[in-house]
C-alpha cells in the first residue's frame, strides 16, 4: 500500500516566505522568544552564507546589513500547515498530520485517478508550490520510509518496494531522529561513538546487539533504517475551515497597505479552496485594532496606558453566488472597508472563507444574457458607495395597504428559466404614479367640499387652480396597531404655471393635513 | 472658349490634368478621376492624414435588434426600443412617460432580462410597477439620494467643467451609476429616469456623457432608455419619442354613481416620434393611446 509524505524543509522560513514572497531572494532570519532574549530560530540559505546560525542572539544579528528579521508567528505557521493539509487532501481523504510542515497521505487506489506514483508525487510537489510551499515529496510502501526519504532527499522521490534500504541508506543517520522523541541526544552520541554516520551503517548492525544496547528505541530506529518499520496511518478529520491570518509587527494605518496584505491572503485562500474544488459564498474579515494608537490625520500618537487593550473589528461579506476570484473579493473588501473604516490601526488580520460547492456556470443558449455575478457584485458595491447602503437593490412589496409599503433587499436575480412563451403581448398600459418622498405638504382651498386650489410652499411649481377633481377615495388601516392611518385620496388636475398636471392629493385625516402624494404620469 | 484654370492640391505641386474633349463644352476639361487618384495618393503620403480611414471602409453598423416596448401603438410607431442604442422618452409631468417606462420594464422582465432603473429623483412607485407587471426580482432599483455627498477626492473626474459642477448631486449620482451599470454589462434594459429632475438641471448634463453611454451600449444587447422632461440627448439618441397628455377620463361615468367612486380612470396620451435613425428620411409621426389607472393593487 503506497504512501506519500510531503515535507517542507525549514518550515518556519517557508511559512514566512509564503506570507511574504518578496523576501525570497533576501537573507532572512526568524526570531523566537521574548525581548530581550530573542534568538534566531531559523535562517534561510542566504542568511547561512552570511554566517547567521540558529541560536544567535538578536543583538548579534541586527548589525548584519541586508538581513531581514521577522518574529516567529504561530498564526502564520498554522495557516501554512492548513494549506499543506489542503494540498494533501486534494489528492486523498486519508491524510495524517505528523507535525507542522509534515503530512502523510495514503495513495492506495489513486493511481487509477491520477496516474502512476511518479506523477502523483510530482503533482503533489507542484500543488504545494502553488500554495506557496516548496516541499520534498517521497512515496514509498510504508509511512516511515516515506517520511525519512522526504526529510532527507530533496525534490520528488519514489521508492520502489524492496529498495527502501538502498534508497535511504546513503542519508545521514540524523534523519531517523525525531525532534520530539526523548533521549535522541544520547542515542546520537552513541551512534557517534560507534562510528555510525549513515543510515546504511545502522541497518547493517546486528539486531540483537542493537536491542541489548539501545532497547526498543534502537530496534525501531534500525527498522526505520532498513525500511521495514510498519505502522498504520492515523487519518485526521480536518474540518473544512479556510482561514488565513497575519499578525503585524507594526500597526497598519492606511487602507492601501492593508489591500496588499488582503490581496495576498485572498490569493492564498482562493488557492486552498481551488485545491479542494470549492468556492465561497461568505467571507469573514476579523481585525484586531490597536487602541493604544490614536490615528490623527498626519501622525500616529502612542498611548502606553492602552497598550494591552485590543478592539475587535469584523466585517462579513455575503455573496449571492459562490465565487472564487481573489480580485473580486479584494475589490469588495476595499469598498466595504472604505464605507466602514476600522477606526484604529490594525495589528492582526484574519480572513475566513465559508466553503461551498462551486456553481454550475453554463447557461442556456437561448436564454437572455444576465450580468456576471462577480461583476454584478462589484457594481452593486460601487453603487452602494455612491448612493448609500440600502438604496440599491430589488424591492419587495409588503402585505399592507399603507402607502410605500415595501422594503429593499439584496439584488440577486436568479438564473433565467426557459419559458414556453417568453414574449408577452402588449396589454393594457397602466397609469404610473410618481411618488414624492416625502409627500409635499400643501394648503388646499375648498369650495362646497371640493378642492379648488392648492399651494405648495416646498415646490412652487406644484400649485394652482384645480381644474378637475375626483374623489374622495377613503381608506384606513392599522387601527389595531400603534400607528393607524386614515386618508382621503383625491385625483386632481391642476393648472400649473407651465402645463396641466394630474396629482394625487391626500388628506391625512388623523394628522389633519393635506399632502400631494404623487403625480400621475 | 474659356480656359479652365488648373487645380492644385498643395502649393508648388500643380496637378497637370489629362486633357479630354468634353462633349458639351467642346473644349478641354479636367479628368476628375485622375485628379482624385493623384489627390488621394498625396493625402495618403501625409503622415497624419494617412491614418484616416476612408469613409467607404468605415464599419457598417447593422440594424439593431428591437425589443418590444410593451406598448403596441409605440411598437408600431418606433418598432420597439433598439438594443445597443440610446433611446429617449421626453415629456412633461402627466404626459405618460412613466407609464411607458413601466411597460418597457414589464416587457423586459417578462422576457427574463435583468433590468436596472436609475431613479434620479427617487419617485418610482412600487405599486404602479406591480400593477404594470414588473418582475421585481429582476429589477435593480437604484434610488439616488441628494443628501449623500461623497468626499471630493473620491470623485471620478478631477477636472470638472462648469456644467457638471452645477449638476445636482442626485443627477451626478445617476450619471455615475449609469456608467457603472453599462460597464458591468449583461442588463437587458437600463432606464435612467430623469423625469422628476428640473429641465434646467437635465440640460446641463454634458453631451459627452450621452455619447459615452451610447458608445458603452453599442456592442451590447442593452436597451438604454432615458426619461427626460424635454429632449436633451441630441444626436446620441437612436430613437426619440415625445409624449404629451391629450386628456384624462373618469374610472366610471353616470349620475347615479357616488362621487367617491369616480376617480381617475386613465390618461389619453399622444406619442410623437421626434427622431429615429432607423427610418430615413426621419418622419414626425404621431400615435395615440390610453393608460389605465389602478388603485389598491397591493
Amino acid at each position: 500500500m503506497p504512501f506519500a509524505c510531503i515535507f517542507v524543509p525549514g518550515f518556519a522560513i517557508a511559512a514566512l516566505l509564503r506570507a511574504e514572497p518578496e523576501l525570497r531572494s533576501r537573507p532572512l532570519a526568524v526570531l523566537e522568544g521574548k525581548a530581550p532574549l530573542r534568538k534566531v530560530f531559523a535562517v534561510n540559505e542566504a542568511a547561512q552564507r552570511m554566517g547567521i546560525e540558529p541560536g544567535m542572539g538578536k543583538a548579534e544579528v541586527e548589525a548584519c546589513e541586508g538581513l531581514v528579521l521577522r518574529a516567529r508567528s504561530s498564526v502564520r505557521e498554522g495557516s501554512a500547515h492548513a494549506a499543506l493539509l489542503d494540498c494533501a487532501q486534494s489528492f486523498s481523504p486519508r491524510v495524517e498530520s505528523i507535525a507542522y510542515g509534515t503530512v502523510v497521505l495514503d495513495l492506495a487506489g489513486l493511481e487509477v485517478l491520477f496516474g502512476p506514483l511518479h506523477k502523483i508525487a510530482r503533482d503533489l510537489a507542484t500543488r504545494a508550490a502553488e500554495l506557496g510551499l516548496e516541499s520534498n515529496v517521497a512515496a514509498a510502501n510504508n509511512i516511515d520510509t516515506a517520511m525519512v526519504a522526504a526529510s532527507g532527499l530533496d525534490g520528488v522521490t519514489v521508492i520502489e518496494e524492496g529498495k527502501e534500504a538502498d534508497q535511504i541508506g546513503r542519508l545521514p543517520v540524523e534523519v531517523l531522529l525525531r525532534e520530539d522523541s526523548k533521549g535522541q541526544d544520547e542515542i546520537f552520541e552513541t551512534f557517534n561513538r560507534w562510528g555510525v554516520r549513515w543510515v546504511h551503517d545502522l541497518a547493517a548492525l546486528p539486531d540483537v546487539g542493537v536491542s541489548e544496547r539501545l532497547g526498543q528505541q534502537g530496534i525501531y530506529l534500525q527498522q526505520l533504517a532498513r525500511g521495514t518499520a510498519k505502522r498504520t496511518l492515523v487519518p485526521v478529520d480536518v474540518p473544512l475551515l479556510f482561514e488565513e491570518a497575519e499578525e503585524l509587527e507594526d500597526p497598519l494605518i492606511l487602507l492601501e497597505p492593508l489591500a496588499f496584505l488582503l490581496n495576498r491572503m485572498l490569493e492564498q485562500l482562493c488557492a486552498r479552496l481551488a485545491a479542494r474544488a470549492l468556492a465561497t459564498q461568505e467571507l469573514w474579515l476579523e481585525m484586531e485594532l490597536a487602541s493604544e494608537y490614536i490615528d490623527n490625520e498626519s501622525t500616529t500618537a502612542y498611548i502606553p496606558e492602552q497598550a494591552h487593550s485590543r478592539q475587535k473589528f469584523s466585517r462579513t461579506l455575503k455573496l449571492p453566488v459562490p465565487l472564487l476570484d481573489a480580485r473580486t473579493f479584494l475589490k469588495l473588501l476595499q469598498l466595504d472597508l472604505r464605507a466602514h473604516p476600522p477606526g484604529a490601526p490594525i495589528m492582526k488580520v484574519k480572513l475566513t472563507a465559508q466553503p461551498t460547492e462551486p456553481r454550475a456556470a453554463q447557461g442556456g443558449l437561448f436564454l437572455p444574457p444576465s450580468p456576471e455575478p462577480e461583476k454584478l457584485e462589484l457594481t452593486l458595491s460601487r453603487i452602494a458607495s455612491i448612493v448609500g447602503v440600502g438604496r440599491a437593490g430589488s424591492l419587495q412589496l409588503l402585505d399592507t395597504h399603507r402607502r410605500d409599503g415595501f422594503r429593499m433587499q439584496r439584488f440577486a436575480p436568479g438564473d433565467p428559466q426557459e419559458r414556453a412563451g417568453t414574449e408577452k403581448p402588449a396589454g393594457e398600459l397602466v397609469t404610473a404614479l410618481r411618488i414624492f418622498r416625502p409627500p409635499l405638504v400643501v394648503n388646499v382651498a375648498m369650495r362646497n367640499g371640493w378642492p379648488k386650489g392648492i399651494i405648495c410652499r416646498q415646490r412652487k411649481e406644484i400649485g394652482g387652480e384645480v381644474l378637475w377633481a375626483a374623489g374622495p377615495w377613503r381608506s384606513s388601516g392599522d387601527w389595531w396597531e400603534q400607528d393607524p392611518w386614515v386618508r382621503d385620496e383625491w385625483d386632481i388636475a391642476v393648472q400649473t404655471q407651465i402645463e396641466i398636471a394630474l396629482y394625487r392629493l391626500v388628506r391625512d385625516v388623523l394628522a389633519g393635513r393635506w399632502v400631494v402624494e404623487g403625480v400621475y404620469d | 472658349m474659356s480656359s479652365i484654370p488648373q487645380f492644385s492640391i498643395a502649393e508648388g505641386s500643380p496637378i497637370v490634368p489629362t486633357q479630354a474633349k468634353h462633349p458639351e463644352l467642346g473644349g478641354i476639361c479636367l479628368d476628375r478621376i485622375g485628379l482624385e487618384r493623384v489627390g488621394v495618393e498625396r493625402i495618403r503620403a501625409l503622415p497624419k492624414l494617412g491614418q484616416v480611414m476612408a469613409a467607404s471602409r468605415l464599419e457598417v453598423r447593422p440594424i439593431p435588434e428591437m425589443a418590444a416596448s410593451g406598448v403596441g401603438v409605440l411598437d408600431t410607431l418606433t418598432g420597439g426600443w433598439p438594443r445597443g442604442c440610446l433611446s429617449e422618452i421626453c415629456g412633461s409631468a402627466s404626459s405618460g412617460r412613466s407609464s411607458v417606462m413601466l411597460a418597457g420594464l414589464s416587457a423586459a422582465t417578462q422576457r427574463q432580462e435583468v433590468c436596472a432603473l436609475v431613479d434620479a429623483s427617487d419617485m418610482f412607485d412600487p405599486e404602479s410597477g406591480a400593477a404594470a407587471g414588473v418582475d421585481f426580482e429582476r429589477l435593480l432599483w437604484v434610488r439616488c439620494d441628494a443628501s449623500v455627498r461623497e468626499p471630493r477626492r473620491h470623485r471620478i473626474t478631477e477636472k470638472r467643467n462648469k456644467n457638471s459642477a452645477e449638476m445636482e448631486p442626485a443627477v451626478e449620482q445617476a450619471m455615475r451609476v449609469t456608467d457603472l451599470l453599462l460597464q458591468s454589462g449583461g442588463f437587458g434594459m437600463v432606464v435612467v429616469d430623469l423625469g422628476g429632475v428640473p429641465f434646467r438641471t437635465v440640460r446641463r448634463i454634458p453631451v459627452a456623457s450621452w455619447f459615452r453611454y451610447q458608445r458603452a451600449v453599442e456592442h451590447a444587447a442593452t436597451v438604454l432608455l432615458v426619461i427626460t422632461p424635454a429632449p436633451c440627448t441630441q444626436s446620441c439618441a437612436m430613437t426619440q419619442v415625445k409624449l404629451s397628455a391629450t386628456g384624462c377620463y373618469l374610472s366610471v361615468r353616470g349620475e347615479a354613481i357616488p362621487a367617491h367612486a369616480k376617480l381617475l380612470g386613465g390618461i389619453s396620451v399622444e406619442g410623437e416620434l421626434l427622431r429615429t435613425r432607423l427610418v430615413k428620411p426621419v418622419r414626425s409621426v404621431r400615435a395615440a393611446f390610453d393608460t389605465r389607472a389602478v388603485r389598491g393593487v397591493n
